[in-house]
């Protein structure tokens, strides 16, 4: 029996479900305040927020400087919370694009919250429709990677709430604070926010340039490739569609390796 | 574009993101992970923020343009590559945007 019972506990603990509710249980019996695995990805989740909430400021400056209200700024920041998709939108308005090509640019940068979604499903097994509609809007880059860098899934479970209460929190405080720093600017001060637009986006695309990230060669090859094919196509297209347009240079990646396509 | 064509276009881009999100977590998985499906998806950032970055820092509305933004962002990728902290490269790119701008009258 005793070894039954021990079976089915270290089937869920394999299955990482009981493992947050076991070590709570095991902190009150020792009066330990809470499990140091706890502890630290909270302070992930909170660190995290804090260094993306300087995004915050910086968008909801560019959101002004494209003239967007703050209220627009922050609601934008509400509702898509998707930080990329956000820069790509007003980025599009800013360089005189339409609203389609400005759509258009955001939903690309969305589909990446998609494969996202489905990496997160059995993490967090939402269940219910509610419950997965509040879920879905948690769904960016940050609490993804917070998720899966979690050694388990009460952990992963935590870390996407931490992470996504603490993002969400400073990424509209911060958007909001930016417009309405932003509105009240000169032109010296202008010419200074119309670079740190630019360099933004170069902070966002950074990382994936970095040879730490899986293909880094091929990313750059495809960066590069949509550089040129949008400074290529810009005397000739109306603005914001060469932005679209440069979706073409990802045909650079060529085809997964045969190791990938069975993941 | 007008206030209201402005909501507009918040409100639809907003919602359209969240739809995206949300297919994540209720379609099927096998629709997504198809191998050419997460090839194009996890290489579109790459393209489309490259290709904002260029057309932020290098252009006004069909010309190409050489100004402080391109020497910001220069000193950006400096400052990038050499670990700065983010609020760093931001106001590093922001100084450098600024300067050229006083210099050039």
């Amino acid at each position: 029996m005793v070894r039954g019972s021990e079976w089915v506990k270290c089937a869920a603990l394999r299955r990482g479900a009981a493992v947050t509710e076991a070590s709570e249980g095991l902190s009150r019996v020792g009066r330990v305040p809470s499990s140091p695995a706890r502890t630290t990805t909270l302070r992930n989740a909170v660190g995290l927020g804090v260094a993306v909430g300087l995004y915050g400021t910086a968008f909801g400056a560019a959101a002004a400087s494209v003239g967007l209200s703050a209220l627009q700024a922050l609601t934008l920041s509400l509702l898509m919370f998707t930080g990329a998709s956000q820069f790509a939108l007003i980025g599009v308005l800013g360089a005189g694009g339409s609203a389609l090509a400005a759509l258009g640019s955001a939903w690309l940068l969305g589909t990446r919250n998609t494969v996202y979604g489905v990496r997160l499903v059995p993490l967090l097994s939402p269940k219910g429709a509610l419950r997965r509609m509040a879920t879905a809007h948690w769904v960016i880059d940050e609490t993804t990677a917070l998720a899966v860098a979690a050694s388990d899934r009460g952990l992963a479970r935590l870390a996407f709430l931490a992470g996504g209460a603490a993002l969400f929190t400073l990424w509209n405080v911060t958007t909001f604070a930016g417009a309405l720093g932003a509105a009240a600017l000169g032109p010296t001060a202008r010419a200074a926010l119309d670079a740190v637009v630019p360099a933004a986006f170069l902070g966002l695309l950074w990382p994936r340039l970095r040879p730490a990230f899986p293909e880094a060669a091929r990313q750059r090859l495809v960066a590069l490739g949509g550089a040129g094919v949008a400074l290529a196509l810009t005397p000739v297209l109306p603005p914001g569609v060469q932005v679209i347009s440069a979706v073409l240079a990802v045909g650079l990646a060529g085809r997964p390796r045969a190791s990938e396509v069975t993941e | 574009m007008s206030g209201g064509a402005l909501w507009a276009v918040v409100v639809i881009g907003g919602v359209g993101c969240y739809l995206l999100k949300l297919a994540g977590l209720s379609v099927p998985a096998a629709w997504v992970q198809r191998p050419w499906v997460t090839r194009v998806v996890e290489f579109v950032p790459a393209a489309l923020l490259s290709a904002l970055v260029a057309v932020q820092a290098a252009t006004t509305g069909n010309r190409l343009v050489l100004d402080g933004r391109l020497v910001g962002l220069a000193v950006a990728a400096v400052a990038l590559a050499l670990r700065a902290p983010f609020i760093v490269v931001l106001i590093l790119a922001g100084v450098a945007g600024a300067l050229v701008r006083v210099l050039a009258g």
